[in-house]
């Protein structure tokens, strides 16, 4: 086990540093949508509006937008999930 | 847990030094394999604020997806090498040397030239190993005359050039091999652009598909894609119609079932295989000669404080394919940066989604969203599946040019 002294230290000094762990599922995402590449067939979600994000991904899920994956990978995550994915995204 | 850069640590005589030596220094990690899983993990740790050492004897990396493409002569070679600059801009420190022997009690890794580099935690991406002793008369050497262009590089070429010095009116020959291997459908791909080679280039010539299984990725969408481009070209025997592989004969230029042998003027073998030679030596693998790991960190089941992601782990329902490495590799950065923090790790989510080409405009996918469960990764019910098996030709164009963004985005977030 860590020292708390250290543990403290280390929780001082990381973040600083760090970016935040992010929450279920949301990471693979940048595998397609690349947050940096330019002009991309794929869209960049950074920057993009978290709550339009998470209703695209409601209307993936119930098959109500047109897609090639996004209705197989939606189905994997419900609402709220998805609002927290769409918020991460974004960043 | 212990925080400290080993290294530096130890060059601190009094305990109290040496604890505030301990509590100055990032954590230390060692990624141990420069592909996919490798290159993304050492990205994502780096971003995390982490001493981050990536390990990897070769100075370029050359991807596997879209190898196929440039053995049917759709693609240059070229596209398909990466460097680590891109890492050593990140701040990311390079070592272009081959990771001998791993010490997970020490927590050391020992080189090629004898060095020793310490680590916090390891992460070993070590991809495949051919296994040169599963088919009869199937080594190394045989591979320079039988190609089997698993791992890309000089072996893709080889596989092109004999495609293009092959008369019209010759025979394609390929062995696939049963479950688990790298790359489900690649087998399926590559048959179908070797395919639309011959019909293009030398409509006269077959393909013979031998495999050792009955059932593939993608099956119907492969097997509906060859029934409309390539009728009579393209034969494909199952392991219930004799299409098992037991060995090659190289004089022969032929691959040996149980039933007899299958000449061709080309012949491509995809030999089984197992996770990369340092799992096995740093005793990572089981008896299947795959890493077990925990699938909320990727940490080894045998390896306290090792990680392993990529086409080397048991990854349950995952398949192993350069997009799987790269999600495993942000989720293994994440579980790390927490552990060392002593923090709790959620349970993470993953997604894989594979493109394949049936043709260079017809692309084809499977997609999955997996989470633990019986301490594996399985798969979400309801979710995930293949690309429809009715589709108009500009959804069939529409995948295979989000398969070329893909390849760009992934080598960018990998090597950029």
């Amino acid at each position: 086990m860590m020292a708390p002294r250290l543990a403290l230290l280390l929780a001082l000094a990381g973040p600083a540093l760090a970016e935040e762990a992010a929450p279920p599922g949301a990471s693979a995402c940048l595998g397609c949508h690349s947050p940096v590449r330019q002009n991309a067939a794929i869209p960049s979600l950074r920057g993009r509006d978290p709550v339009e994000i998470a209703a695209m991904l409601q209307a993936f899920r119930e098959g109500k937008a047109p897609a090639t994956v996004m209705d197989r990978l939606a189905r994997g995550f419900d609402a709220a999930e998805s609002r927290t994915i769409a918020a991460w995204v974004v960043r | 847990m212990k925080i400290a850069r080993r290294a530096l640590a130890g060059l601190v005589a009094a305990p109290v030094l040496a604890r505030v030596a301990r509590a100055q220094a990032a954590p230390a990690v060692v990624v141990i394999g420069g592909g996919f899983g490798g290159a993304s993990c050492a990205q994502a740790l780096r971003r995390h604020g982490l001493v981050v050492t990536l390990v990897e004897p070769n100075a370029t990396y050359t991807a596997c997806p879209f190898s196929n493409a440039v053995i049917a002569g759709l693609r240059s070679m070229e596209q398909q090498r990466f460097g680590y600059d891109g890492a050593r801009a990140q701040g990311i420190t390079v070592v272009h040397q081959a990771a001998t022997g791993i010490d997970a009690a020490a927590r050391q890794v020992t080189l090629g030239d004898g060095s020793r580099l310490a680590y916090d935690r390891l992460v070993l991406s070590p991809g495949i190993a051919l296994r040169f002793d599963a088919l009869e008369g199937y080594d190394e050497a045989a591979a320079a005359t039988l190609p089997h262009a698993w791992q890309a590089g000089p072996q893709t070429e080889l596989l092109h050039r004999q495609l293009e010095a092959m008369e019209d009116g010759g025979t394609v020959v390929m062995a696939v091999p049963a479950n688990p291997y790298r790359c489900p459908p690649g087998p399926y791909e590559r048959a179908s652009l070797i395919a639309w080679y011959l019909k293009t280039k030398k409509p006269r010539s077959k393909l013979l598909v031998l495999d050792a299984k009955d059932s593939f990725s993608k099956q119907r969408l492969f097997e509906a894609g060859w029934a409309a481009l390539y009728p009579g070209l393209l034969e494909y025997v199952p392991l219930s119609g004799g299409g098992r592989a037991t060995g090659v004969d190289v004089a022969g230029r032929a691959v040996v079932t149980e039933f007899g042998s299958q000449a061709g003027a080309v012949v491509n073998v995809i030999p089984p295989q197992r996770a990369g030679a340092i799992a096995q030596m740093a005793g990572a693998a089981d008896r299947s000669g795959w890493c077990p790991t925990d699938p909320t960190s990727f940490e080894s089941r045998l390896l306290p404080g090792v990680h392993v992601i990529g086409d080397a782990c048991i990854a349950g329902a995952m398949p192993k394919s350069a997009f799987s490495a790269n999600a495993q590799a942000r989720v293994c950065a994440d579980a790390i940066a927490l552990l060392l923090r002593g923090a709790p790790v959620p349970e993470p989510r993953l997604l894989n989604t594979c493109y394949s080409l049936v043709a260079p405009d017809y692309g084809i996918s499977v997609a999955g969203v997996y989470r633990p469960a019986g301490g594996v990764l399985a798969d979400i019910p309801g979710a995930g599946g293949i690309s429809p098996l009715e589709a108009p030709p500009a959804t069939r164009a529409a995948e295979a040019a989000y398969a070329e963004d893909w390849f760009e985005t992934i080598t960018a977030d990998a090597f950029g």
